[in-house]
């Protein structure tokens, strides 16, 4: 080709030049685990649902909470939320309200009646479930969208265990419950109620199951030796939440002395101030050493139940009970100190925790029994070959998600147990911590407060005292989340990168380096809002 | 504020893009159909804030003029990384020029473009732009671009401001910060570093020469800087914009750190984020989160001898006197 004057070369692009050879640090994408995924002990993947609901997909955040647990609007009432004491966005100004969107999300899908989608094919295999509370609804549900037939045979008279017998209204509307469960069974599941299974064995034999999942709870309220004389009236907290349920409410008077500091003392406490009588909680120790939560303690306060710190009861009478002072030692555990105090009480609420009915194990080979639970293990298999058991009745922190955890794990040990394979969950990601954050990106924007029902309204009636939010704020909450180890395509990579190395896919693509020219500069993983880009060393 | 944030939408304004905003309410920089003035395979070093400039700067200016830009280019790195003879990464109509005559070369266009206006009135479609780092604007081609602002030559100069003669081995430029060591500036004797009190603040200066519009910006406020070249282009005339590209080699930074430097530049006050017109300030980014000036100064290699066993407190406290002037003068808490 003929050039112009003192011209040698062709014009060429810089494109020639593969600065790509310059790096020794590569830069590659990864998912990490949110704090929140982390902490949830029904393994909800937290990130992946409030990104649809960032969107205002709320059907598609749903159905991806829904993977992992079938009881949104129950979760997002009762759940004690770790993932919000995990959530990164504390560092910045406080935790997204993540339990406050999942309720949301849970009355959106009662509202517009999503259900679930039944599996396409089916495995032929009967799995038994006893016990319809929380574990048992739970390894139901995974259990049907495995394929697998079924049925759930519930002693009690109403399917939602430990949810309907041990929370109160107030906390947990029962509407709310039975929309939750009627998914369950339309999804093809089978409750029988009033069913109680008082041996196992019979039952898996009669039903010609092929395994069977345990979830009985723990319904047994435990006693505690107090000398009392004859008209003196004590009760356990477990059947006074019971009867509650009930036509015939409990008679207990108007001065209600509950013995104990966990959340069923308080539930209790609460529920009898409702119903007019003035609670009073005996507790030997302090209340930051009370295993209740701190915000029910907070709410039952606020409400006007009275507390007793640091006493233990000595003596119940008709009509009074006699307390003793208690003063912790120098290892935080509560010794007499011998003053003693009289409160007048009309009866004695016993809530000290509650133990598990087990006779539906007598005689089945290979358990291990020990301190009145069953052991599994890691599998939830108990030591009977198809067995397998979950929730309160297994040693295990006893809260509803808990037991929804314990569901899902146990459902999918018991699949891979039907087709003769063993379960290995995938192996976890790398935490996504603070550190690996640039907050720098996130707007400011203070929690959303859910509203609260009137104080007066609190101390007579037993309506839902929180209450949810509504579709702009739940919006709002939705898009405070940080999106901490998942790439949410904010762009920051593609623009940030000096040398055009960054190929955008497209919306839901997200990225991918361009290796030829990418010299290994960093600049888009210190960008990176949420921890979604890491340096690796290149091997040659 | 030069632009309008979008309010909340998870990141606002501050990230890139987002998926959550519509396509127009995204950064240039978001789309993925942006020029690419410049091209991959430049030479610039690893994290270079310069390259990063002024493809948000031009890619910028081709969006608001569809793509109707001519640039001229003063020698200095950006020349010499981006034109190696005889690859080029511009993919735009691109002159080289002398390192100090850059402001005259695109005056030189802008006439050339007013007389072919009288033959095709779409002439004047095509818009002209001047480039160069601090040294090639600042010192060597300050004569040009004087003429240039005091003739209201329609051109709009871009100055890429990263401290220093980075490409010939970072020696003092007039617009190297006070205490910046450089190669002409040692650490050494009783005032280490560059002198206090020498050197210019060039957006000041166009400011006097009262031309419809001059800006500053950053390279970590994208939405800020693409909402100003936008501005400059909707205006005929001299119009200056001067972007704080922080260089890793020339200030010892890490190579992933030249955003987080330019940042904190903003906001410590040190580098103060503004426009004007016509010789008076109209508006000034604010600072979000602001900072003490130490937190600025310890990352960079340049400073280092301020912070030895003994900390230089005298030094420090005089810098951060400088930017306190720059909050107080430029209302850089409170934002115009």
């Amino acid at each position: 080709m003929e050039k112009p004057f003192a011209i040698t070369l062709d014009p060429g692009s810089s494109l020639a030049n593969r600065t790509g050879s310059w790096r020794t640090y590569k830069p590659v994408y990864l998912d990490r685990l949110p704090p929140c995924n982390a902490t949830c002990p029904a393994g909800e993947n937290i990130q992946g649902w409030l990104f649809h609901a960032e969107s205002g997909d709320y059907e598609a955040a749903w159905r991806s909470l829904t993977e992992n647990n079938p009881l949104p609007a129950i979760m997002g009432r009762v759940c004690y939320h770790p993932c919000e004491g995990a959530c990164n966005r504390q560092h910045v100004d406080s935790a997204v309200g993540i339990n406050s969107i999942e309720r949301f999300l849970g009355d959106e899908a009662i509202k517009r009646n999503w259900q679930f989608v039944k599996p396409a094919t089916q495995s032929g295999k009967r799995v038994l479930v006893v016990g319809a509370g929380p574990s048992g609804l739970s390894a139901a549900y995974h259990l049907a969208r495995l394929g697998h037939t079924v049925e759930i045979q519930e002693a009690g008279p109403f399917a939602g265990g430990m949810m309907r017998f041990g929370i109160p209204k107030y906390r947990l509307p029962r509407d709310v419950i039975e929309a939750e469960v009627q998914r369950i069974v339309n999804l093809g599941v089978t409750i029988t109620l009033n069913a109680k299974v008082s041996n196992i064995d019979e039952s898996m034999k009669a039903g010609k199951f092929d395994a069977a999942f345990l979830a009985v709870g723990a319904h047994i309220g435990k006693r505690a030796y107090i000398p009392a004389g004859t008209a003196a009236k004590v009760v356990d907290a477990i059947s006074v939440l019971r009867s509650m349920e009930g036509e015939e409410k409990p008679m207990l008077g108007r001065r209600v002395v509950v013995y104990g500091g966990g959340n069923t003392a308080i539930d209790v406490a609460r529920s009898v101030k409702r119903m007019g009588a003035e609670p009073i909680i005996v507790y030997r120790r302090t209340r930051d050493k009370a295993p209740a939560h701190d915000f029910e303690i907070e709410e039952a306060l606020q409400e006007g139940v009275m507390v007793k710190w640091l006493s233990t009861i000595k003596q119940a009478e008709e009509g009074e009970i006699t307390i003793e002072k208690m003063a912790l030692d120098d290892k935080g555990f509560p010794q007499p100190t011998g003053e003693f105090e009289t409160l007048a009480a009309d009866s004695v609420v016993l809530a000290l925790g509650q133990d598990v009915d087990l006779g539906l194990l007598d005689g089945v080979p290979g358990l291990d029994v020990k301190d009145g639970t069953v052991q599994v293990g890691p599998n939830m298999m108990t030591g009977h070959a198809g067995i397998f058991a979950g929730g309160d009745m297994v040693p295990s922190e006893r809260t509803v998600t808990v037991g929804v955890g314990h569901g899902k794990k146990a459902a999918r040990h018991i699949d891979a147990w039907l087709k003769g394979e063993t379960y290995v969950p995938p192996p976890k990601h790398e935490i996504a911590g603070i550190e690996k954050l640039n907050t720098w990106y996130y707007s400011e924007a203070p929690h959303v407060v859910r509203p609260t029902l009137d104080i007066l309204r609190r101390q007579s009636t037993f309506e839902e005292v929180v209450g949810g939010l509504d579709e702009t704020n739940a919006l709002f909450e939705a898009r405070r989340c940080l999106s901490c180890g998942n790439c949410f395509e904010c762009d920051n990579c593609y623009g940030v990168c000096p040398d055009n190395a960054v190929i955008k896919l497209g919306p839901g693509k997200r990225f991918e380096f361009n290796y030829d020219y990418c010299k290994g500069c960093g600049v888009c993983v210190a960008e990176c809002p949420c921890g979604a880009i890491k340096m690796v060393p290149e091997e040659n | 504020m030069s632009f309008q944030p979008v309010k909340f939408y998870q990141t606002g304004t501050f990230t890139v893009g987002n998926r959550l905003l519509a396509p127009e309410e995204r950064s240039v920089q978001a789309s993925g159909k942006r020029f690419n003035s410049i091209n991959s395979g430049h030479r610039a070093c690893q994290g270079c804030g310069e390259a990063l400039g002024a493809r948000y700067a031009i890619d910028a200016a081709m969006e608001a003029t569809q793509g109707q830009l001519i640039a001229a280019n003063a020698t200095g790195c950006l020349e010499v990384f981006s034109t190696p003879y005889p690859e080029t990464s511009w993919q735009i109509p691109w002159i080289h020029s002398l390192f100090g005559n850059t402001a005259a070369v695109a005056t030189g266009i802008a006439a050339a473009l007013k007389i072919k206006q009288k033959k095709n009135p779409r002439a004047q479609e095509i818009r002209v732009v001047a480039q160069g780092g601090d040294g090639g604007t600042t010192d060597i081609g300050f004569g040009c671009l004087s003429g240039m602002f005091e003739r209201n030559d329609d051109v709009l100069y871009i100055c890429y401001d990263n401290g220093g003669y980075m490409n010939t081995g970072v020696q003092r430029s007039s617009a190297t910060p006070p205490a910046a060591r450089t190669a002409t500036t040692m650490a050494v004797g009783p005032e280490p570093g560059n002198a206090f009190g020498q050197g210019k603040f060039l957006p000041a200066i166009a400011m006097a020469h009262e031309i419809p519009y001059v800006a500053t910006a950053t390279v970590a406020d994208l939405r800020d800087l693409e909402a100003k070249v936008r501005r400059a282009m909707e205006i005929r005339g001299a119009r200056y914009i001067h972007i704080l590209v922080p260089c890793p080699l020339g200030w010892g930074t890490y190579s992933n750190e030249t955003i987080k430097m330019a940042r904190l530049a903003k906001e410590t006050g040190i580098f103060p984020v503004f426009e004007a017109e016509h010789g008076e300030i109209k508006s000034a980014l604010a600072i979000r989160r602001q900072l003490p000036v130490e937190d600025y100064l310890k990352p960079q290699k340049r400073y280092a001898h301020l912070f030895g066993k003994q900390p230089n407190v005298a030094v420090i406290a005089k810098l951060q006197a400088l930017a306190d002037r720059n909050i107080r003068k430029y209302k850089l808490l409170e934002g115009v």
